[in-house]
């Protein structure tokens, strides 16, 4: 009953068409920005800021890129670290070498270098599929791996191997605290999401779907494969360098590749399907799954009165981890953002059962 | 009885000059000769019928025709163009649609969006507008979204346009596979078992949707069909393969009376 | 593989051969090194080889592409070398082996029967989580630390070929050693799949398993049966690698490099496994000492993920595997 739709009657097709066409989502939406912008500085300590409510963002950020490429377009990827180191160093050699750029143009420059590499290593995509594409693009992962080890120049001859970001500013404003830095990175994921938003909904997003659910197809009605999964490759790895960019500057501060190695590729991808394939929802609900269940896994023992290493949580976690991917799989493939999609539905007919 | 005799108040239809033609198509796969020097034209506005026991290459001629194979020879003249190998996407902005007899539709999205899809290539506004999805890229979504409305009111799919095509029943999605092809205003439309599948009453209404088409855009339609009723009723002319290769040319009437047609449904030795 | 049509291949195998040589001709290496380096490559090819063994396996059986089988192998190494610290060795290899068996019958019932129908992505993705789920396991019934296997396997280097070469080439033979094992699992395993009935019935699953199913081939058993075929490679696998390196969590890792091996090889194809393991060794080696030095070293790392990109784009189907066709 909270959910009804009756008396939302649409007369125009730009009313049908908006971003949020039901009542209760819009203002569901509205009200959880106005929430994290607003009230969230003002009730959550430093520890929240720090540990989860920032890298719970960044990585959204990651896992919106990635599900556009996985979810919506149907193309597997095991390399989105490679791609968020390409943002991150791009961000970087931006800062050091051109120290007049503002913070929010260099974020965006990272964003466009993983694109241009993204489309690079896209190419295969258009001979291959599935996990011959999943494995292509492992060797993207540990080549650019290596390639941020290696090459001098990336590390601006830096000796020890890892590099530390200058200080934030944006527009003259001086970036301090785990505050002000939550914000800068809830603004930019909103945008962002608002822009993945317009795009799923749109002509390219429609081409992305039909390559994925029907390639075949898709090009009889005039849909370019080349133009489909290059532009898919490319806003991925845009979004997803971005948050590279983010990861490194505002959160980390000071790095190495290792943060971008393989395994973040796995864990994001794992945010992808456990969150739910196409779903921008789904993006960021993974993405805080991941994010707290560590921290959860981690105070249980104690909480329980059961000792446990802290090498024994990791490999519990790892645990946890692989036995939810198998269950989401069978369970739920369409993972996390179904199951709110569920909800909904029972909340429409609630007290009704059916 | 020819349907278009009965029809009444119907404007007589001026059939065009030929705006398809296919010449000595060969096609094979590995060993198999799916197609043998097949030739035969259609003129503008016509219903062309493709008709033939099952393995004759039925499906296989119109994969050739909108470029999903390439024959081994022969070549493929469309709107005064000549080619020999004929790329899908290309097929489809010079004005060739079709659809497909496993009905190929994108499972994971909703009738609108099936539909919405096959007027992709129409849209013009180009990534960066489409992020922003103001001013002019949503005012061209909004245009073409009042096509295709027009499209479900006249296939009568308007309670169902925000199902997930994976969730409808088969007649259903008969009706929004012809539904996406005509959403690109095709000059030709390729129709692939359009029947299939069908109770008397699903054909009867899928056979007004044809007729319509065909009289009020002047759709040039191709189409390949079982059902000799439908056939004889809707189609100006019939082309017959048997084995890949043309047995039969002409009027339905022609067709139903050739003997190497009677021998090819009959089965008689070869 | 039929010379006269792949010209392609040919070529693109013959520009590798001279790749290889390379060193030779511009006199960077003379012969006997550049033997000793051959020769290392050779034979670490053919360790990547065995783990590409368990992944052709099963594909071949059905279609499934096994990310977990590096788990596999590490897991199988950690029960043996721990089990084997409480019991004589032959009987540690038993249990071992009965161990892999239960998990194959494990995985069959709880991952692959509910995923029967559903495309290979998906399937993949679950034996990502395997995989994941069986390093946890392992190592927390195991313990991380690094075990040493004792399985008897020669320590001590030969020198070869003395009397030809000045100061003889070095050969390492537990690789030697190493390489039989191999050679006499794949002639094994060949027999199997070409001579008997189940190795009939498990190509039939891998080419469709609705069709194979409504022959009346059960499934579920043909899967276990593979998976525990797969989990004795892993095993012999495991004791190889862990003989050579000792049992610790890199192994898995290293196991990741068998994807690029049976990229080359073709998935469904066991000499094409072996082929391809060679070639991705050679090649990494060779590659590693003569142009490392260049770049820092780490070629390692991505040579045979990029080998097998290359190869990907002109041969998706790999040098022995079978023709992928997209049916309309």
């Amino acid at each position: 009953m909270i959910y009804r739709e009756t008396g939302q009657f649409k007369t125009t097709y730009a009313s049908d068409s908006q971003l949020f066409p039901i009542l209760q989502d819009r203002a569901f939406v509205i009200g959880a920005l106005v929430f994290a912008f607003v009230a969230v500085p003002f009730l959550a300590s430093d520890y929240l800021f720090r540990a989860i409510l920032t890298p719970f963002l960044i990585l959204s950020l990651a896992a919106l890129g990635l599900n556009i490429l996985v979810g919506y377009c149907g193309q597997v990827s095991l390399g989105t670290g490679g791609f968020m180191a390409v943002g991150a160093y791009a961000a970087y050699n931006f800062a050091v070498r051109v120290p007049q750029l503002d913070l929010i143009v260099i974020f965006i420059l990272a964003g466009l270098c993983a694109a241009l590499v993204g489309v690079v290593f896209g190419i295969p995509s258009l001979r291959i599929k599935g996990f011959y594409l999943a494995v292509a693009t492992l060797a993207a992962q540990f080549f650019i791996d290596w390639a941020f080890a290696r090459i001098q120049w990336f590390t601006n001859d830096t000796p020890s191997g890892s590099v530390s970001a200058p200080p934030l500013s944006v527009l003259g404003h001086a970036i301090q605290g785990p505050v002000q830095k939550y914000l800068l990175v809830l603004s930019i994921v909103a945008v962002a999401a608002l822009v993945a938003r317009n795009l799923t909904r749109g002509a390219i997003g429609r081409s992305w779907m039909a390559t994925r659910d029907m390639d075949v197809a898709a090009e009889v009605i005039g849909i370019r494969p080349l133009h489909a999964k290059l532009t898919a490759f490319a806003v991925s790895s845009f979004f997803v360098g971005m948050s590279g960019a983010l990861w490194a500057f505002v959160y980390l501060g000071s790095w190495e590749p290792l943060a971008f190695d393989v395994n973040r590729s796995f864990q994001l991808l794992f945010m992808v399907i456990i969150g739910g394939l196409g779903s921008i929802l789904g993006s960021f609900l993974g993405a805080a799954f991941i994010v707290i269940l560590p921290l959860v896994l981690n105070q249980l023992p104690t909480a329980l009165g059961i000792p446990l290493s802290t090498a024994m949580i990791s490999h519990i976690e790892f645990m946890v981890f692989g036995a939810l991917i198998v269950f989401f799989l069978i369970a739920e493939p369409r993972g996390l953002a179904r199951l709110w999609a569920i909800g909904k539905e029972k909340l429409r007919l609630w007290p009704f059962p059916h | 009885m020819n349907l278009r005799e009965l029809e009444p108040g119907t404007v007589e239809r001026k059939l065009g000059a030929a705006i398809l033609a296919v010449e000595g198509i060969s096609l094979s796969f590995g060993g198999v000769k799916a197609l043998s020097e097949v030739s035969f034209d259609v003129r503008e506005h016509e219903i062309r019928a493709i008709i033939g026991p099952n393995g004759a290459g039925k499906s296989s001629m119109l994969n050739v025709i909108n470029g999903v194979y390439r024959p081994q020879q022969g070549r493929v003249t469309f709107m005064g163009e000549t080619h020999s190998q004929m790329e899908p996407h290309r097929a489809a902005a010079r004005g060739i649609a079709r659809t497909f007899q496993g009905l190929a539709l994108f499972k994971g999205m909703s009738v609108l969006d099936n539909i919405l899809a096959g007027r992709n290539l129409m849209m013009k506004r180009n990534l960066l507008w489409q992020a922003l999805r103001v001013g002019p890229a949503l005012r061209e979504e909004i245009e073409h979204r009042r096509r295709v409305e027009e499209i479900i009111d006249f296939l009568e799919i308007q309670h169902v346009r925000k199902t997930p095509v994976g969730r409808l029943p088969y007649g259903l999605q008969k009706r929004v596979d012809l539904g996406r092809a005509l959403a690109a205003e095709p000059r030709v439309l390729l129709l692939d078992e359009p029947m299939a599948g069908m109770n008397v009453e699903e054909k009867q209404d899928m056979s007004r949707f044809i007729l319509d088409v065909n009289d009020e855009f002047g759709t040039t339609i191709v189409l390949i069909e079982h059902d000799m009723g439908v056939v004889m009723d809707l189609s100006d002319r019939v082309v017959v393969l048997d084995y890949g290769r043309k047995i039969a040319d002409g009027t339905p009437d022609e067709v139903r009376s050739s003997q190497a047609v009677i021998d090819a449904y009959l089965g008689v030795k070869h | 593989m039929d010379f006269a049509r792949h010209r392609l291949t040919v070529a693109f195998l013959a520009l590798l051969a001279l790749a290889a040589a390379a060193p030779m001709f511009l006199g960077v290496a003379k012969f006997p090194q550049w033997l000793e380096v051959a020769l290392g490559g050779l034979l670490t090819g053919v360790l990547y080889s065995l783990v590409a063994l368990g992944l052709v396996l099963i594909f071949k059986a059905s279609g499934v592409f096994n990310f977990a089988q590096g788990a596999m192998v590490l897991f199988a190494a950690l029960t043996l070398v721990r089990l084997a610290e409480k019991m004589p060795l032959a009987l540690a290899i038993a249990v071992t082996l009965a161990i892999m068996i239960a998990m194959a019958w494990v995985i069959e019932r709880v991952v692959l029967r509910p995923l029967v129908n559903q495309e290979g992505i998906v399937l993949f993705m679950a034996t990502l989580g395997v995989a994941y789920f069986l390093d946890g396991f392992g190592q927390s019934l195991w313990g991380s630390d690094i075990y040493t296997l004792h399985v008897g396997m020669p320590k001590e280097p030969k020198i070869i070929l003395e009397s030809t070469f000045d100061g003889g080439v070095l050969v390492d033979m537990e690789d030697f050693v190493a390489a039989i094992i191999a050679a006499i699992l794949v002639a094994a395993l060949a027999l199997f799949f070409q001579k008997t009935a189940t190795g009939r019935a498990l190509r039939a699953v891998a080419d469709d398993h609705q069709a194979a199913q409504s022959v009346g081939i059960p499934l579920n058993r043909i899967w276990v049966i593979v998976w525990s075929v797969a989990g004795l490679v892993a095993l012999v696998a495991g004791i190889v690698w862990g003989s050579k390196l000792g049992v610790q969590f890199s192994i898995s890792q290293v196991a990741l490099k068998a994807l690029p091996v049976v990229i080359l090889g073709g998935f469904t194809s066991i000499p094409g496994a072996i082929v391809g393991g060679l070639i991705i060794g050679l090649g990494e080696k060779l590659s590693e000492v003569y142009l490392g030095p260049a770049f820092g070293g780490g070629i390692e790392n991505w040579f045979a993920y990029v080998l097998a990109l290359v190869f990907l784009l002109f041969r998706p189907e790999g040098l022995f595997g079978e023709k992928i066709i997209d049916r309309v």
